[in-house]
């Protein structure tokens, strides 16, 4: 809401001195929250003058320039800018005649957009000055021509100062009003509050003009399709007034005053509709009382109807748009927006001043079903006061009198099905028991009757009615915010809860944050991307045929789906990064990815609030949404040793992401073991299935390896990139709790190398595998130490170079008990693969 | 037998004296290692005399014994400490070659970092299991009964239009990406027993532009408490707390009268942050309340046995401010340079 700081001084006391950031600090003490100042940007000198004579001049380019002698002091004094009382001023525009008054900036003027104004050399002549446009000064859209003041009602003195005159002076100051605060859509609601922050006097606009008694219009409501047990219009006031002049000017205090609140100055009769909802926040209408065709009747749309808005759209209705109509056409969509064939123009005589109040569902669903979010649904959605219509009308009827020079009449009318609010128990000790402020009998009640409530002393207690124009006042903690929030926040006291002792992170929370940090001190890198996909990229490490949530309303259009994948992500990421000439990466992210469940919820179904849900409703609601595990991906693209002082470069492989991966495992107590595997969008030669063996099962949790080079090339990056994704659910599900302790055995080791020929073909881990569960409750260890390939082994073999340490618990081993052990595993492989002892 | 003993005191310091010179020229320790034969070993010639000894007479035999053990002591005590002069020197000579410039120490490894939001989420989270709170979470493609009505947003009422929620297509499966990490607050309510404390960090969604100061995905922590007899004097208390650990102890908060549909009374939390660039100054933080009784209803618990309060704040924001981070690109890009900056701590 923007509030002119005049306009705001006749509701609220404010002191002269007072800026627009001076208004907005004592405003958010009580909730609404500063937004900005807004002004005409323009400074003077800027004078009224007047034309004296000029001169017609065509130009060569067609144009026809006057020449003009203007006054802008007085015969003999000095004008405001210290200079002649005339001045010769070249003008483009030929609205005007020989002795209008005109706005004159002088030399010193800065009009809107930094425009200073000079005297300078133009036509052939010395302009000294400028007379302006509407547009010129921000006032209005109107270049068609000079302002004449005359045409505006005005006939000031020359020399008169052009920023008063016009308002052009005046800054508004502009708050945040929540939702709940509808009445704060106003100059009423604002100066309330106002005097609320500061504990001045507040002088309620309503009483500007009072309500006449009118009769004789005819005006049904007759609702036949209430939406959520609410009839769409409780209260319907209308008004004649007769003899309008439409056409004249709106006065300018009134177009700066709207302009600063930011609407446009359209016309007088619709100018003083929205002036009177800016200043009571009762939105209105105005019919061209001829063009109805008998009384009103307020009711729901029917199947297929249409409407013409005012904007000159045609509008096919819902029956549930609430409908203003005559006997025979529809008028407007209530609250909503007016329709074009009653709309008042200027040769508009008589008019029908309408001023209702609406259901805020009811215009809530029409704004948005038709994508007409207005000044006056704002105000119907948050709440309107029921009472202020007829005080409304009073004012437009008041206004129009004045400056249109109409005649209020007594044909009217004034619906009132208002059902009044009732009243509020607040038990004594609740404010204290919620806010922890000990507030007095006498506050409590004091606030409350300076908001509008009336309060009625019970015993335990208190009854209290909320003002009409608080309908978000409907329980005691709504009356306690008021007492907190008018008395100040700031006497709440400082008091630390005592909770129950905690358990700490749970097991999951310290797995995910050591996974974190043991790949952040093995020198990754973590990143955070979008989750957002395009299908394409979805579906590179996922088959064609998964399904991914797509989002209705994505931010860009060619990423509407949910991940299936963390590494589309992170490659993009470390394209982003090459592209920034880091060419050695190793970037790793953990976050959720999205696989639809395909089941819908009925909106039937939906628990509503304000009640726990059963068990079967709960149920219903959570197995609609998504299985959401936790992935965490790594890819790495360069140099994993750059090269340095007595060091080669060293690139990132295969290696490394399977290193990463066991480090995540690590990082939970489990170990990995590997399978040659080729899943979608790796490399299908270098890549390992991850699997853990837990209590007899293999649980896979992922890949690692190097990506496809088809994929990595499409994507500017170099064709050797390595990259894991490991699904964490399943990580974790595998993870030990509790880690048992082996007894550390202390008697000397007996090592021995095992070196065996196998065909190319037989997987290293397979063998390594075999020699564990085959050599013995004595052999410790066992690693893979080489693998050599020559003519010595012989075409299509492998020489295979185990390193095995034996240990017994209690003695010292000899050769021979570590060589039977040997043997065994021996002839463990030789019976599975074929292994032959390498001579 | 010979009458005239060999072994004499001149004999041996004539021996001595000759190894003695011998022992001091050689100049490096394979020399001298050469020469310990012929100066102290089988082949030397005190050895040589000593093999004389059988043949001198046995009155003679004790003081020839004792002037030939005399003189090999000396040797031997010569020949060591000639070795250790020449090892030393050696030594140094070696060290000296050995010598780097250390300043061009090679990394075997480069340092990786963690990004400062999930950071700066685990210090907060910290914060809290300090005092007894655990740490929830849920997910953040969420149901809208989580979202909004369970959490006293009204289908029609405009405070639901005042989040730009990503909505899943298609629409009436009422799924949405959170726009808050309240949902969870909803989701502990409904699980745990009471008393409840639980802080909820995580990630959330609004249809925002990236620019400097906005982003369509970013993270919150918001706090939730549900006991008996907890007013928003405790709310205060545990907001101050809070701000003097993130910010020292000079901070201190400030709350301002704000709406939510979730909390009732509701407020805006500025804290006033001493390490400011600039200069200690009010910023804004988040918002907070007391729990709306509908919420509690919601979730099956009597409000007129247990009140509650909750707050949020905005991850990206308090990074921004606490780190100086000025731009919320930094943040979402990716660029390793951002993260480096922290490495593993804020």
């Amino acid at each position: 809401m923007r509030v002119p700081m005049s306009w705001l001084a006749e509701a609220a006391t404010i002191h002269p001195n007072d800026t627009p950031a001076d208004v907005m600090a004592e405003l958010v003490k009580v909730g609404l929250e500063e937004e900005g100042i807004h002004g005409f940007d323009l400074t003077g000198p800027l004078v009224v003058g007047e034309v004296l004579e000029f001169t017609p001049e065509p130009q060569s380019n067609g144009k026809t320039i006057r020449w003009c002698q203007v006054r802008v002091a007085q015969a003999g004094a000095k004008a405001a800018d210290g200079g002649d009382d005339v001045r010769g001023i070249v003008c483009g525009a030929s609205n005007f005649e020989v002795g209008d008054k005109v706005v004159v900036s002088l030399p010193g003027a800065v009009l809107p957009g930094n425009f200073v104004i000079a005297a300078r050399s133009t036509y052939g002549h010395i302009s000294d000055g400028m007379m302006a446009s509407g547009r010129e000064l921000g006032l209005n859209e109107d270049h068609g021509g000079i302002l004449v003041l005359q045409r505006m009602g005005l006939d000031p003195k020359v020399g008169t100062d052009a920023l008063e005159l016009l308002g052009l002076n005046e800054q508004a100051a502009e708050v945040n009003v929540t939702p709940d605060r509808g009445y704060c859509f106003s100059i009423r609601g604002i100066a309330r509050e106002y005097s609320h922050a500061t504990g001045t006097l507040f002088r309620d606009p309503t009483g500007h003009a009072h309500p006449e008694h009118v009769d004789g219009f005819k005006v049904t409501i007759d609702d036949q399709a209430q939406i959520r047990d609410n009839v769409g219009c409780d209260r319907f006031t209308v008004r004649v007034v007769r003899n309008v002049d439409p056409t004249r000017p709106t006065p300018p205090w009134m177009v700066s005053r709207l302009k600063l609140a930011g609407m446009r100055s359209v016309s007088l009769i619709v100018d003083i509709t929205n002036y009177v909802m800016l200043e009571l926040g009762q939105p209105l209408h105005a019919y061209d009382l001829d063009k109805l065709d008998g009384g009103i009747t307020v009711r729901r749309a029917k199947a297929g109807e249409t409407v013409k808005t005012l904007d000159g759209q045609e509008r096919k209705l819902s029956t549930e748009d609430l409908l203003i109509t005559d006997d025979s056409q529809i008028l407007g969509i209530a609250g909503v927006m007016g329709g074009e064939s009653t709309e008042v123009s200027d040769s508009t005589k008589n008019v029908l001043i309408e001023a209702a109040h609406f259901d805020p569902i009811s215009i809530a669903r029409s704004a948005r079903r038709h994508k007409l979010p207005s000044e006056a649904s704002k105000r119907f959605e948050r709440g309107v006061d029921t009472a202020v219509g007829p005080y409304a009308i009073a004012r437009v009827v008041q206004l129009l009198e004045v400056h249109a020079l109409g005649s209020g009449d007594s044909l009217g009318a004034d619906i009132n099905h208002v059902v009044p609010a009732k009243a509020i128990e607040l038990p004594a000790g609740f404010a204290e028991a919620l806010v922890g402020v000990a507030y007095t009998h006498e506050e409590i009640v004091s606030t409350l009757e300076a908001i509008g409530c009336v309060v009625a002393s019970v015993q335990d207690g208190f009854e209290v009615i909320p003002p009409t124009w608080r309908p978000d006042l409907r329980h005691k903690t709504d009356l306690v915010e008021e007492v907190a929030r008018i008395t100040g926040y700031d006497r709440i006291p400082v008091r630390l809860p005592v909770a129950p002792p905690g358990r700490g992170l749970t097991s999951r929370q310290k797995q995910r944050r050591n996974i974190l940090s043991a790949l952040a001190f093995g020198s990754a890198v973590e990143v955070l991307n979008y989750p957002f996909l395009g299908t394409e990229a979805n579906r590179w490490f996922a088959p064609e045929s998964n399904h991914a949530v797509r989002l209705a309303n994505p931010i860009q259009d060619d990423a509407p789906e949910l991940r299936l994948s963390i590494l589309p992500g992170l490659i993009d990421a470390a394209r982003r990064n090459l592209s920034r000439g880091l060419t050695d990466l190793a970037i790793f992210e953990e976050g959720s990815v999205f696989i639809p469940s395909g089941k819908v919820v009925q909106t039937a179904d939906l628990p509503l609030g304000f009640e726990r849900p059963t068990e079967k409703q709960l149920k219903a609601v959570l197995d609609t949404i998504p299985d959401q595990p936790k992935h965490i991906a790594a890819i790495f693209v360069g140099d994993r040793v750059q090269q340095q002082v007595g060091t080669k470069s060293v690139a990132y492989d295969y290696s490394d992401a399977i290193q990463a991966a066991r480090i995540i495992a690590r990082a939970v107590g489990a170990e990995i073991t590997l399978r040659q595997a080729s899943p979608k969008g790796f490399h299908p030669g270098r890549t390992a299935e991850l699997a853990i063996h837990s209590g007899g099962r293999i649980v896979v949790i992922g890949h690692a390896g190097e990506l496809d080079p088809a994929l990595t090339v499409e994507n500017d990056l170099p064709r050797r990139v390595a990259a894991l994704e490991i699904n964490l659910e399943k990580l974790y599900s595998v993870a030990p709790e509790v880690i048992q302790a082996a007894p550390i055995y202390t008697f000397p080791a007996a090592t021995q190398d095992l070196s065996l020929i196998v065909s190319e073909e037989t997987v290293a881990g397979e063998v390594e595998n075999v020699i564990s569960s085959s050599a013995g409750e004595l052999l410790e260890n066992v690693r893979l130490i080489d693998d050599y390939r020559g003519s010595n082994i012989g075409e299509g073999k492998k020489s295979l170079t185990f390193a095995l340490r034996f240990r017994a618990p209690d003695r010292t081993l000899t050769q021979v008990e570590a060589s039977e052990a040997r043997d065994a595993a021996v002839a463990a492989v030789n019976a599975k693969f074929g292994a032959e002892l390498r001579a | 037998m010979s009458d005239t003993s060999a072994i004499t005191a001149d004999s041996v310091g004539a021996i001595v004296s000759a190894a003695l010179v011998e022992i001091t020229a050689v100049q490096d320790l394979a020399s001298l290692k050469a020469i310990r034969n012929t100066v102290i070993g089988e082949q030397s010639e005190i050895s040589k005399l000593n093999g004389e000894l059988r043949n001198i007479a046995n009155e003679q035999k004790a003081s020839a014994g004792a002037l030939i053990g005399k003189a090999r002591g000396e040797l031997n005590a010569a020949y060591a400490a000639r070795e250790s002069e020449l090892f030393a020197i050696e030594e140094t000579k070696k060290l000296a070659a050995e010598a780097v410039d250390v300043t061009e120490a090679p990394t075997s490894s480069r340092f990786g970092a963690r990004h400062p939001l999930s950071l700066l989420q685990e210090q907060i989270s910290d914060i809290f299991i300090g005092m007894g709170w655990e740490i929830a979470e849920g997910p953040e493609l969420e149901s809208e009964w989580f979202n909004f009505d369970a959490l006293n947003f009204d289908a029609d009422h405009p405070a639901r239009a005042m989040q730009d929620t990503f909505f899943v297509d298609p629409v009436d499966s009422h799924l949405l990406l959170r726009t808050h990490t309240s949902p969870v607050q909803v989701r502990s309510l409904l699980e745990r027993d009471l008393p409840v404390y639980v802080l909820c960090p995580g990630r959330v969604f609004r249809t925002d532009e990236l620019d400097a100061t906005h982003t369509p995905v970013f993270h919150q922590v918001e706090g939730l408490a549900v006991d008996k007899g907890l007013t928003m004097a405790d709310l205060r208390g545990t907001l101050e707390h809070f701000a003097r650990q993130m910010f020292g102890p000079e901070a201190k908060i400030r709350l301002r009268p704000s709406f939510f549909p979730f909390t009732e009374p509701s407020a805006e939390l500025d804290v006033w942050h001493p390490g400011a660039k600039g200069g200690a100054r009010w910023v804004e933080w988040g918002g907070c309340g007391m729990v709306n009784p509908n919420v509690l209803r919601a979730a099956g618990i009597d409000p007129e046995q247990y009140q509650g309060f909750a707050f949020g704040m905005g991850i990206e924001r308090t990074l921004m401010f606490r780190n100086g981070v000025l731009d919320m690109h930094d943040m979402v890009e990716a660029d390793i340079r951002f993260s480096e900056q922290f490495g593993v701590v804020l």
